[in-house]
């Protein structure tokens, strides 16, 4: 399967899902006026991904902001990964966020609050 | 007095000028320390160019990292709020017959004070919702922070989407970043608006 690679813009993340190492990742900021749209690819990657899934799946968030109505489609990427695990792979959530920045710190909480994946929260000096 | 301030902005800039008010709201402008203020139809294009000039002022301003970036969420939020609420409302009431594109108008100010920022923001909201919306605010102003949290994770895992990808979640996360109560008041501005004020102390 291929994999999905998206260039950063100044409202959207970059994307890097990469279907060899089972490795996700969203870097930058999320902040579109639109999420939905900019979700939906990467929504069906990752139904095509669950059909094919590598035994370990990693997913990387690196945000350093994200807007409300992106925070509805991480999480609907987190429930889709919630729903394959222990089924054809075993997920991991690595949660990123720079020092002193409880607020990234604390929407990461809000996530391992609801979705049934281990996270680990990953303190860095700069995302 | 909220409605005041925002108001006094309105005035200024529509009444035609002498060129002695010119000096005059520049002098205004300059007491508050705005850094940046805009009245006008919010488009997708001005929020990109209205968030690339904060966050470059920001950069050259001294504040903590934190701070930083606090004010720009806190500035994403509302402005997106600005954005979607403002054209629905409009659509809405055009059916009607009953509006002009005054009405798709937004004012937005970010000021510097001593302890952080304020940012306002004045808009017509359709009158039937403006209830719902006191509602709201009333409900995320009487929540402490550990509460506040809980409200957002509630919504966040609950709460349906609008089509627009809005998700009900923009004034608790604008209460939750900023730390403050969410300062507001709705001025009569007639039958089928009000004018709804909104100050957000970022500190």
């Amino acid at each position: 399967m291929e994999n999905l690679i998206i260039e950063g813009s100044p409202k959207t993340p970059e994307v890097k899902f990469n279907f060899e190492e089972g490795s996700l990742e969203l870097k930058g900021r999320s902040i579109p006026e639109n999420s939905v749209e900019f979700y939906q690819p990467l929504n069906e990657w990752i139904d095509s991904y669950g059909a094919v899934a590598q035994s370990k799946t990693t997913i990387d968030i690196k945000l350093e902001y994200f807007n409300t109505s992106s925070s509805k489609c991480i999480l609907d990427i987190f429930k889709k990964l919630e729903a394959m695990n222990g089924n054809k792979t075993e997920v991991s959530v690595n949660w990123y966020f720079e020092e002193d920045d409880e607020d990234m710190e604390e929407a990461g909480q809000d996530y391992q609050a609801i979705i049934g994946l281990p996270f680990n929260m990953v303190e860095v000096d700069e995302i | 007095m909220l409605h005041y301030f925002l108001y006094h902005y309105i005035c200024e800039i529509t009444v035609p000028m002498s060129l002695s008010n010119i000096y005059g709201l520049y002098k205004s402008l300059e007491e508050q320390s705005i850094l940046l203020s805009f009245k006008g139809v919010v488009t997708s294009d001005l929020l990109t160019s209205i968030l690339q000039i904060i966050e470059t002022k920001l950069t050259e301003m001294e504040e903590s990292p934190k701070m930083k970036k606090k004010v720009f969420n806190v500035l994403v939020e509302c402005l997106q709020n600005l954005y979607h609420h403002i054209e629905s409302d409009y659509q809405a009431n055009k059916k009607k017959g009953s509006v002009d594109d005054e009405y798709r108008s937004a004012l937005f100010l970010i000021e510097k004070i001593e302890e952080g920022f304020y940012v306002r923001t004045g808009n017509y909201v359709q009158k039937k919702c403006s209830k719902e919306l006191e509602e709201k605010i009333k409900k995320i102003n009487s929540l402490e922070k550990e509460e506040l949290k809980l409200y957002y994770q509630k919504i966040l895992s609950d709460g349906e989407r609008s089509s627009k990808g809005t998700a009900g979640l923009g004034m608790i996360d604008i209460a939750r970043k900023s730390g403050n109560k969410l300062e507001y008041e709705f001025v009569d501005a007639n039958e089928y608006y009000d004018f709804f004020c909104l100050n957000v102390k970022i500190d």
